[in-house]
Order: structure tokens, then C-alpha cells, then sequence
């Protein structure tokens, strides 16, 4: 009889073979969907690449796509370093935006660098208090997180259609819902096609990465996702670490709303998100949880977005099949961990390490 | 009178709602948090359609989408019985796919109408004697036969869940699969027969949606309802019979904000569409305060089993 037991640790070297194999694997199934699409999988493959890395504009574009998955990913890392289950990164991204909206409709007047802060502001806030509610009610009465930041999502969704709908929609649109776009005052800017937010990426990067491996509460939050017990017993406060924990990942969650709003969209609207919320959950999961990989993994993921939009002009292929493209690739990887932290024995050899 | 076709109407729009719900819950009760119901329903309203449109005949179309929504399970139950993949990423996984599903293989069957041959086998039925009731009867006894099937399933599953041994062993798996396999219950089993039949039962929920519901078939049929049948779990506390009331409840939220354009209200009607979530949400708040056990989620919800680590 064979058994499954847990292995050592990974190597990365392993990891990154296991990663790959899964990767192809899947290409290579997705290229049944790709031949029934009517198009040349291999030629397709191709085509993803040259349209990420195929000229400055595509780069800048697929860097475009990276920075908001990168942040959200970060956020929904510190949430989950603590296992809680944030996936309610949509909500709070939703919620950045509308702060950020929100400040140019109150002071519209203001000067850009005063705008960007107060921007920033607004939206780090915006989200991190979108999570802090279901944080403490996690923290008061062991209310289940998933569920709670799921819901959060749609009703901030509701909102913003209000918002579109109803209270800010623009009257000079003819009808159109739509808010009204910003002004030049409170646009990110941009320098030949790299915007502004790839910077603020780079200092969130670095901050996140101090914050989990080197300041003490981001050992607190790691300790306490390991065990509640040992972090009460320690002298860890745990109601005061949810709540801090929730402030960083629902912040910077909400700073994407600002970053997406100023730099790409230039107006708050319901299709801001376009589904990265939940994406950034794969991501940072994919990543171990590891700041360094999170960088990796949302370029990597960036790659498959940006591709995706390529192919759909250049080989006419509709949005769905990268979509099911995507998809087949998370199954395998996710199918692919087993290999990483399971074996294989054999009754003889257990009995002999038993 | 007018009241009464609204509650006949959110009964026929909170029946996809039903099956959707009904099949979460019985993921949930073996342990399994599966946040793929908007997909496994979006691959059953397009594969219903599909056999539907090709066979024109309702048994196909209503066998195929329930095969297409366990088929989608199964992917689902693969990563994280056999596998041991995280159950909210797989889930989310597989919304993403079966979105994108959906829309790939419906998109040459945008605009064409339901075959004639099954609009009228699920036509509505006025039931003797119980459609004759005054109100209760025009509500509930004078709908399709896909709306009685739910009003029986409620019954079959809640008898099962409840009554029989397998349900019995099914919830202690979802409890304590620990104790679940020392007793002897083959707990992979259950996990996947269960949630097999989750995902045929919410891909029963997404043909009712392209073969009853509507009558040409749109862009995206389903569009977010999984979600709501999600939040319709929780909302109903895990209880078959509060899903019933628990999705005519939200069925009629769905279609409040277009009965409602009638009349000039002090409030955004867009925000109607939040009530459903707000709901859940305060339930969710009430039922972790409350601590009694046999109104919360199941306590390995989302954890995977691994047998060794007994």
C-alpha cells in the first residue's frame, strides 16, 4: 500500500521546476480551448509574450498591470500572515477609489502634491477601515473573516453603482452613467508612459518587506497566525494586532483605488477592479506569502494579463479563452503544490521510520 | 392582487437561488468552503442551453447541466480532497473558469431563443386543489415543474442531511474529520460524492436560468447570483428549509428595484441590491455571537483533512 506523508521544506530550486512543469502543463492542455478558438496555440503562446515584451509601449503596459496586482497582493499577504482570510481586497479597493473621489469633489481646487497626499489619505483609510470592520468583529466574537470581507465586496460594489447611478453621475454625460473624470490637478503624473504609481510600488515594496521580516509587529501578526495561544501567552495583544494587521493589508488594498483612479481610469467606476481583488488572493497564496515572490508572481501574472488583452485584437480571439487560459493555469499550480509538501511511501519504509 | 404577482415572481426568481444554495450547503456540511458556485452555475446555464438548444428536449438539457456543474465540482474536489489544494483560491479558481466557460462556448448561442418544446414543458402548472388556496396558491401552486422540484428537494435533502445515515456521517465529516475516519467513514468519499452533488445542484440552478427564467439567451445569464447563493448559505444558517425562505427572501431584493421604479422613493434604488449582502452580514454577526453550535458554520469549514496528521 502506498501512503502520503508531508515532506521536508522545498527547495527553491525544486519549486521552481515543479512550478514550471505545472505551467506547461497546462499550456498545453489549454491548447485543446485554443484549437477550438480556431488559432495556433503555439503561435498564440508566442503572442502573449511579444505582447508584453514586444516594444516599450507594451512593457509600460504590462508594468501598468503589474502595480496594482503587486499592492493588492502585499495587502491581502499581511491579512493572510496572520490567517486571516482577506478576501475582500475588491471591497477595499473599491472604497480606496471612492476616498480618493470623494477628495476632489470636496476641494477640487487644490495643487497636485497636496492633492496626491490627501488622495492618498483618503483612500488608505477608506480601505483600511472597509476590513477593519469585519476585523473587529473577528477579534470581539470570532466572526468568520472569509465570509464577512466576501459580502464587504458587493456592498461596496452597490455603492459605487449608486454613486455612478445615482448621486455623482455626471450631468454633462447625456444621460450616460458615469462620473465625471478628474481634473489635471489630481492626476497621477506620468513620465513617457511609467506612471507615478510604480514608484509609490517601489516604497511599498520595501516598507512591506521591513514591515514582515524585521518590525516587531510583523512578527506579532506572524506568531499569532501560527498560534493564537502561544501569542496570548507570550504577551502578544491580540485584539490590538487584528486590528493593526487589517489597517496595513484593507490600506493599502484601498491605496490601488487611488493609484487605478489618478493613474489609469482617471474616474471612479463599477469596472475599476476588474476582478485583480481576487486575483491578488492567488497571487499572494502562490507566493508562500513572501514578499519577494509577490513581486514575481504578479509580474508573472501581469504577463498573462496584459498577453490576454494582446491576443484579443491580434488573433481576434475573444477575452474568455484567456480567461479559461488563466484558470487552467491556477489549477495546475494550485495541483502542483501537492508535489512540493506531499510523498509518496511505501507501508515498508513507513514502518521503518515509524 | 398586484402583491401577489410580485411574491409569484420573486418565488420564480429566487428558485435559482434555491438550488444554487441547497447545493453549497451540502459542501459546506462536509467541510468544504467552495466559492465556485457563480462558475459551476454559469457552466450549468450554458451547457443546459446548449443540449437544450441542440436536443430540444428538457431532460438532456436539464441531465447535461447538472453533469456540466458536478464536472466543474469535481475539478474543485480534485485540488482539495485528493490533492489538498487551499479551498478559497481553488474556488475562486473556478469561478474565473467557469465565467470564462460560459461565455466562450454561449457566445454563437447569444440571441437565440429557448426551443419551443421546453418552454412549454416548463411552463407554469396551476396544481389542484393547492393552486385553487386563495394567495398561497397563485404564490407558490402555479409555477414550473423546475420550482417544484426545488420544493421537493428542499424536503429529500433535508431527510438526508438529517435522517439518514449518510447525512448523519456526511455533517461529522464536515465537524470532525478526525473522528469522522477513526469511526471507520470513508471521508474522501463523502467529500466528494457531496460535493458532486453541490455542483449539480447549482448547475441545475444556472439552467433554470437560461431555460426557464429567460427566453433568449443573454450575455451573461448568470451574472453574480453564485455570490448571492453564497450569502444565501450563510443567511439560512446552513438549515435546507431557511434556504427556501432565506432565497425567495433575495429573489424578491432581485427584483424589488425594478417593481419598485413604480413609485418615487426617499432612497437610491441602487442600493436595494445591498440588502441581500447587509443581511448576511448581520446574520453572520448574530450567529457568532450566539453560541450555540448547530446554527454556525461547520467546524473544519475550509481546513482540508490529511489523513497522517492524525
Amino acid at each position: 500500500m502506498l501512503h502520503i506523508v508531508k515532506k521536508d521544506v522545498p527547495k527553491n530550486r525544486e519549486k521552481i521546476v515543479v512550478r514550471l512543469s505545472a505551467v506547461l502543463a497546462a499550456l498545453a492542455v489549454a491548447s485543446i480551448i485554443v484549437l477550438v478558438a480556431g488559432a495556433n496555440p503555439i503561435e498564440l503562446y508566442i503572442g502573449i509574450f511579444q505582447g508584453c515584451f514586444g516594444s516599450v509601449y507594451r512593457f509600460s503596459a504590462t508594468i501598468e498591470k503589474m502595480v496594482p496586482l503587486l499592492v493588492l497582493s502585499l495587502g491581502v499577504m499581511v491579512a493572510f500572515k496572520m490567517r486571516f482570510w482577506n478576501i475582500g481586497a475588491e471591497g477595499q479597493f473599491q472604497m480606496g477609489a471612492v476616498g480618493t473621489t470623494l477628495v476632489v469633489r470636496l476641494l477640487p481646487d487644490l495643487p497636485l502634491p497636496i492633492m496626491l497626499v490627501l488622495m492618498i489619505v483618503a483612500s488608505f483609510a477608506f480601505g483600511a477601515v472597509w476590513l477593519m470592520i469585519p476585523a473587529f468583529f473577528k477579534a470581539r466574537f470570532g466572526t468568520n473573516e472569509t465570509l464577512f470581507t466576501l459580502m464587504l465586496n458587493y456592498i461596496a460594489l452597490t455603492l459605487v453603482t449608486a454613486l455612478q447611478y445615482d448621486f455623482w453621475k455626471d450631468p454633462a454625460a447625456n444621460g450616460m452613467p458615469k462620473i465625471a473624470n478628474l481634473p489635471e490637478n489630481a492626476l497621477l503624473p506620468s513620465v513617457s508612459g511609467f506612471n507615478l504609481s510604480i514608484l509609490m510600488a517601489v516604497v511599498i515594496i520595501l516598507a512591506m518587506y521591513y514591515f514582515t521580516n524585521r518590525s516587531k509587529i510583523g512578527f506579532e501578526i506572524a506568531v499569532l497566525g501560527e498560534s493564537e495561544n502561544t501569542a496570548r501567552y507570550i504577551g502578544i495583544n491580540v485584539t490590538k494586532t487584528i486590528i493593526i494587521a487589517a489597517l496595513v493589508s484593507g490600506g493599502l488594498c484601498g491605496i490601488v483605488g487611488m493609484m487605478q483612479t489618478t493613474g489609469v481610469s482617471g474616474a471612479l467606476s463599477t469596472e475599476i477592479t476588474g476582478g485583480l481583488g481576487f486575483t491578488a488572493i492567488i497571487v499572494a497564496w502562490l507566493s508562500g506569502l513572501k514578499v519577494p515572490f509577490v513581486v514575481v508572481n504578479s509580474f508573472a501574472f501581469a504577463v498573462l494579463l496584459q498577453g490576454a488583452s494582446y491576443i484579443q485584437t491580434a488573433f481576434q480571439i475573444p477575452g474568455s479563452v484567456a480567461e479559461m487560459i488563466q484558470a487552467i493555469i491556477l489549477f495546475f499550480i494550485l495541483g502542483s503544490e501537492f508535489v512540493l509538501q506531499y510523498r509518496f511511501v511505501s507501508d515498508k519504509t513507513k514502518s521503518e521510520v515509524a | 392582487m398586484e402583491f401577489v404577482f410580485f411574491l409569484a415572481a420573486a418565488v420564480k426568481a429566487g428558485t435559482c437561488l434555491l438550488y444554487a444554495t441547497l447545493g453549497e450547503i451540502i459542501s459546506e456540511k462536509v467541510g468544504h468552503l467552495n466559492l465556485g458556485v457563480e462558475g459551476m452555475m454559469q457552466m450549468g446555464a450554458v451547457v443546459g442551453f446548449i443540449a437544450g438548444f441542440t436536443f430540444g428536449n428538457p431532460y438532456a438539457a436539464v441531465l447535461c447541466a447538472a453533469i456540466a456543474g458536478a464536472a466543474g465540482a469535481l475539478i474543485y474536489g480534485f485540488l482539495t480532497i485528493s490533492l489538498k489544494a487551499n479551498q478559497v483560491v481553488t474556488g475562486l479558481t473556478l469561478s474565473i473558469f467557469g465565467v470564462g466557460f460560459a461565455a466562450f462556448f454561449g457566445k454563437n448561442f447569444v440571441g437565440k431563443k429557448v426551443p419551443e418544446a421546453i418552454t412549454t414543458f416548463f411552463a407554469p402548472i396551476k396544481l389542484p386543489v393547492l393552486g385553487d388556496i386563495p394567495y398561497i396558491g397563485q404564490i407558490f401552486f402555479n409555477q414550473s415543474i423546475y420550482v417544484y422540484f426545488s420544493y421537493f428537494l428542499v424536503i429529500a435533502i433535508y431527510i438526508y442531511l438529517y435522517k439518514t445515515k449518510w447525512g448523519l456521517n456526511t455533517r461529522m465529516v464536515g465537524e470532525n474529520p478526525v473522528a469522522a475516519d477513526a469511526s471507520g467513514i470513508p471521508v474522501d468519499k463523502y467529500k466528494y460524492f457531496n460535493i458532486a452533488l453541490c455542483g449539480a445542484l447549482c448547475g441545475l440552478g444556472g439552467a433554470f436560468l437560461s431555460l426557464v427564467y429567460i427566453s433568449i439567451y443573454p450575455v451573461n445569464v448568470v451574472s453574480g447570483r453564485g455570490w448571492i447563493a453564497v450569502a444565501l448559505v450563510i443567511f439560512a444558517m446552513w438549515n435546507p428549509g431557511k434556504a427556501l425562505l432565506g432565497a425567495y427572501f433575495f429573489g424578491a431584493l432581485d427584483i424589488a428595484s425594478f417593481w419598485l421604479q413604480q413609485y418615487t422613493l426617499p432612497v437610491s434604488i441602487y442600493l436595494f441590491t445591498a440588502l441581500p449582502y447587509l443581511a448576511t452580514v448581520f446574520v453572520l454577526i448574530f450567529t457568532s455571537m450566539r453560541k450555540s453550535s448547530n446554527k454556525k458554520e461547520p467546524a473544519w469549514l475550509g481546513k482540508n483533512y490529511f489523513k497522517e496528521d492524525r
